[in-house]
């Protein structure tokens, strides 16, 4: 009865990793191979707090023979700004982000190497970043370590002024772990130290302090930062497969820095597939922010301190977001060279709740105006193939 | 007799640590490649769309101070 037993399973073991090699993304979980091939074509759109952002994505990815695969990424972020920041201090304004990327995989038995290089280009900053890591699979494949190092060089100008030129240098340090626990979940943990140097800050955000020679009560001094920032970041993923085929995910991340901003978010996701090209995802995120030791809303007097912001990024606030996601997927039967590909559409609403921000805007004494709050929608429409 | 003894302890702490990596590098997946059914599903992927998950990353990077640990990638400013 046993060897009957043992003779089905291996059988069945059998039939599912035939069944495996069919699926995408199923090589994945077997050895370290590389990336599938695939191509993406994205519209997204951000609109909330005043900013509305949109453009395409375009990511296209070949294997080169057994051991190479290349990839090739190219953004567009048209951006127009009326946000409370501009709106208090400056005048709106639009503009264009284009975004470049060029990356190469390279497989050698279970190590797996990646080198890539991303631009980042707007009319006042320029961006350009190299990146590399090593994953290697062990312990019968149930572990994967992956090291990583990033380095950074930004080039900061400011619209209508050419006498500005400033620039920042930023370097990342990543160690992962991904770990099947059991036959039915996954784990991964992250950390990321980063370190940053150079100029940091906005070169047209201002501070506020209390001005009793102003009419409102208040005025405006560029704001000032520190040179460099240290943070580090701990993210905890845990996946489970549910009895019914569907997926429950679970994410915590812990990060802290060297201007005394520390954050805690937690996400949970459930993902559900109905009938065999439907597949429905459900999330919620929160993120929690204690803000920067120099940030305040308005400072007493003018030039209280070496450093001073009022940057609403690094003050203290709460985050709340709800997702939904929809794909179907496509047999590609009338194309030879397809394999498959699929339609999606995917949307986040946001909530953004500040404690130490203030709307000027509304009007009322210094320091005692209404707390600023804003929500967000975010769309991201896409097609997916795989060849 | 005396030093046979007095070396043993070091010798014992020295070992178990290299025990652990030969023991590490041959131990029996607890989970067996016809077990993993389930896990090569594509819905228990990490990251099952990158593009739409690093656009994701992006936006959060923007709008808060925290960033590192998303597994995903990005550059440049995209401030205000």
């Amino acid at each position: 009865m046993a060897a009957t037993e043992n003779r089905w399973r291996y059988l069945a073991g059998g039939i599912a990793l035939a069944l495996l090699s069919a699926l995408p993304g199923a090589r994945t979980l077997f050895a370290t191979v590389l990336p599938e091939d695939r191509a993406d074509l994205m519209y997204h759109r951000y609109d909330g707090g005043g900013v509305e952002v949109d453009g395409p994505t375009l990511q296209l990815r070949k294997s080169v023979g057994e051991a190479f695969s290349v990839s090739a990424d190219y953004a567009v972020d048209s951006i127009s700004s009326a946000s409370v920041d501009v709106v208090s201090m400056a005048s709106p304004y639009t503009e264009e982000r284009t975004e470049t990327g060029l990356s190469v995989d390279y497989l050698h038995n279970k190590t797996l190497m990646n080198l890539s290089l991303i631009k980042s280009d707007e009319s006042d900053y320029l961006s350009e970043t190299g990146s590399f890591s090593v994953s290697h699979d062990m312990f019968g494949d149930l572990t994967t370590v992956t090291l990583g190092y990033s380095v950074g060089n930004d080039d900061i100008s400011r619209n209508g002024d050419e006498d500005f030129a400033q620039t920042a240098k930023r370097q990342n340090y990543r160690v992962s772990l991904t770990q099947v626990l059991t036959k039915d979940s996954i784990m991964s943990a992250n950390w990321e130290t980063i370190s940053d140097e150079g100029f940091l800050g906005s070169p047209y955000r201002s501070y506020r302090y209390l001005d009793p020679l102003s009419e409102k009560g208040y005025s405006f001094l560029p704001e000032s930062y520190p040179r460099t920032r240290t943070s580090n970041a701990l993210a905890l993923r845990l996946k489970y497969y549910l009895p019914y085929r569907a997926a429950l995910s679970g994410e915590y991340r812990y990060f802290s820095d060297t201007w005394g901003i520390s954050a805690n978010n937690l996400e949970f996701a459930y993902t559900h597939p109905f009938r065999d090209k439907w597949i429905f995802d459900i999330r919620y995120r929160y993120y929690t922010q204690e803000g920067a030791d120099f940030y305040s809303d308005l400072f007493s007097r003018r030039q209280p301190f070496t450093y001073t912001a009022r940057d609403k990024e690094l003050s203290t606030f709460q985050s709340h977001t709800v997702g939904f996601g929809v794909s179907y997927e496509i047999k590609a039967d009338f194309w030879q060279y397809i394999d498959h590909g699929s339609f999606n559409l995917d949307f986040d609403y946001m909530r953004y709740s500040y404690d130490d921000f203030r709307d000027i805007t509304q009007g009322g004494v210094a320091g005692e105006e209404p707390l600023y709050s804003y929500s967000a929608n975010v769309i991201k429409a896409y097609f997916s193939i795989w060849y | 007799m005396i030093m046979k003894s007095a070396l043993r302890p070091p010798m014992s702490l020295l070992c178990l640590p290299l025990v652990l990596i030969l023991g590490g590098c041959s131990v029996e997946p607890w989970v067996k490649p016809y077990e993993r059914a389930h896990l090569a599903d594509p819905i228990m992927s990490f990251d099952r769309n990158p593009v739409a998950s690093g656009y994701r990353n992006h936006v959060f990077q923007i709008r808060e101070s925290a960033r590192g640990a998303e597994g995903g990638g990005g550059g440049g400013c995209g401030c205000n």
